[in-house]
């Protein structure tokens, strides 16, 4: 895919940079003439969109943390002086705030898209696994920052997390004191996230170049999933998809600004609002919307496995329901690559879908009743789609015929 | 010529050896203080230990107090907590204990526990659940009036804080 590069620097100065740092070169190729599949839904803008919330993050991230106070006696109260003293602090904290809910929505969608049309099979098994290795640290970040403003369910989500450490045999107890630097969560706990969570977004900006990187390599994956096969497949990602991209993000900034400036706290729990007591927990822990799922798998586990106990269990499935991502492109045994083509996939797909919807309205609901029983259900079958349907369908399901080129799929048969 | 080059590559070999352990010690010794930092504090090691006066608390009433930044409940039990709790058979438990393991002799009627859910790490509600006990609501776990596990869960009971009486009303705990 990597075709060589038209640019010939035209000035003297551009003669000069080129050979001594090629990025104009760098840029003109890959973001500008990157050779890209002509027949990119909406879908594939969430890439751009993701580049985005992560700059918007970044942006507003650095510029609270100059008015935050990362210290038990102040965090809370310094939030509020953010909201009510800072100049323009009650938009920039919202932004920050709702930015990482929308950044989840977005990651979401990214990765429901490259399940659907199979962008983790092959020659993109690197690009995928980079991809959870950026989801992951987006939770541990956004988990992170949930704990700063200090408010009661920030410092019992830090409990709860924290606490899920404690559940390792043997060297649990020392490590939970290791994290928490203390025999509970208090100040220690409070500067070490704080000095993280200005950390990580850094380091997922750096995988997130080498995602790219990786997307490079064998180019775009496409709807229907067939690879490209010569120049008339393709378009120069600039302006075709600088623009569709661009497009696409301001119909995301839309709802973004609604929820930013209008209802900055409707994402978030009215609990966070008051002042973190370790005395007190309130009566229903819940995460934020988007850990929801994965709550619920971790709590549906209240039973013991042979000798592993109830605790240490949910946190192996927890675990394990993001980390099971990792291998799904060798669990997956289908030569197709996209679910248009896939009669039987498709059901089973969207039936995840729904069962991963499932999870996220279990994990707010409380832990009682017929709700515990579904969270069971759901967690059995958010397992049983990677570890028996997928590896099941790849071997009994008939595909529909792919269309011979991308071209042929877009202009139809009489055409190509 | 083998036998020299065979000579040569040894010795080279162990200088690498010996080079790369010097450095992995070296590494693993730089890497310590920079992890321990991590563990708690001085200032938080400082509080490890603290006295608690009883006088005051009425038979059936409980206080939360703190002890390493940690919740301890401290609860008068009434007879009829006692009695239940000594009634239960082992064999019922998930975390097998006595009640007389639960608390010291001769304060039978002293239930001290550092309150936080041993699933999670939430701390449950007094005088509530399914025993007579105490009541994790996060995620639904039961404790009786030993402050053991009886249903939810939580794998332990209520874990018991090092403590002991110095008199009747004067309790250290750590």
């Amino acid at each position: 895919m990597s075709e060589h590069s038209t640019y010939t620097p035209g000035t003297g100065v551009e003669k000069w940079l080129d050979e001594r740092l090629p990025i104009i070169r760098f840029s003109k190729e890959h973001l500008m003439d990157f050779p890209t599949p002509k027949n990119l839904n909406y879908w594939w803008t969430f890439g751009a969109i993701l580049a985005m919330c992560l700059g918007i993050q970044i942006v507003t991230g650095v510029i609270l943390a100059m008015h935050y106070t990362p210290n038990v006696a102040l965090a809370f109260d310094s939030v509020e002086h953010i909201r009510r003293d800072v100049n323009g602090g009650r938009m920039i904290q919202a932004f920050h705030a709702v930015g990482a809910s929308m950044f989840f929505a977005a990651v979401y969608i990214h990765i429901f898209r490259g399940m659907y049309f199979g962008s983790y099979k092959a020659p993109r098994e690197i690009l995928w696994i980079l991809g959870v290795l950026i989801f992951v640290l987006m939770m541990a970040t956004a988990f992170m920052g949930y704990v700063l403003p200090w408010g009661q369910m920030s410092g019992w989500a830090a409990t709860v997390i924290t606490n899920i450490f404690a559940a390792i045999p043997v060297i649990g107890n020392p490590l939970l004191e290791l994290l928490r630097g203390g025999f509970s969560v208090g100040n220690p706990t409070l500067n070490r996230f704080f000095s993280l969570h200005y950390l990580l977004p850094f380091v997922i900006a750096a995988v997130v170049v080498l995602h790219i990187w990786a997307l490079h390599v064998p180019g775009n994956n496409n709807p229907t999933g067939v690879d490209v096969k010569d120049s008339r497949d393709t378009v120069p990602f600039h302006p075709y998809y600088t623009m569709k991209d661009a497009f696409g993000m301001v119909l995301f900034l839309i709802p973004f600004c609604w929820f930013a400036f209008f209802a900055p706290d409707i994402l978030g729990h009215p609990d966070n609002y008051i002042q973190f007591s370790s005395t007190v927990t309130p009566a229903h822990i819940v995460p934020e919307w988007y850990f929801l799922p994965f709550y619920a798998i971790l709590r549906a586990i209240d039973f013991n496995i042979l000798f592993i106990d109830s605790k240490l269990g949910g946190v192996i499935f927890f675990g394990g329901s993001i980390v099971i991502l990792f291998f799904l492109p060798w669990l997956d045994r289908s030569k197709v690559r996209s679910g248009t083509f896939r009669p039987m996939f498709k059901w089973f797909y969207w039936l995840f879908v729904i069962n991963f919807i499932a999870l996220t309205y279990l994990g707010a609901a409380p832990a009682e009743g017929i709700y515990v029983v579904l969270s069971k259900i759901a967690t059995a079958y958010y397992f049983l789609h990677f570890l028996v349907v997928l590896p099941v369908l790849g071997r009994i399901e008939k595909p529909k015929p792919l269309p011979t080129s991308i071209s042929e799929s877009v202009l139809g048969k009489s055409h190509a | 010529m083998a036998t020299q080059a065979q000579h040569s590559t040894t010795r080279r070999d162990f200088l690498f050896v010996a080079t790369g352990s010097v450095a992995a010690v070296g590494a693993a010794a730089t890497i310590w203080p920079l992890i321990n930092q991590l563990n708690p504090d001085a200032s938080t090691l400082a509080l490890a230990s603290i006295e608690f006066n009883l006088a005051g608390i009425e038979v059936g009433q409980s206080v939360t107090i703190i002890w390493r930044g940690l919740p301890v409940f401290v609860r008068h039990r009434t007879q009829k907590e006692i009695d239940e709790a000594k009634a239960v058979p082992l064999s019922e438990l998930k975390d097998p204990a006595t009640d007389e393991e639960r608390t010291k002799p001769g304060h039978e009627d002293w239930l001290i526990m550092i309150a936080n859910c041993t699933h999670l790490g939430c701390v449950p509600i007094g005088e509530a659940g399914d025993f007579d006990g105490w009541f994790c609501p996060c995620h639904g776990s039961h404790y009786d009036s030993a402050g053991r596990i009886r249903k939810g869960p939580a794998p332990l009971n209520l874990v018991l804080p090092p403590y002991e009486f110095l008199s009747d009303t004067l309790v250290q705990i750590g």
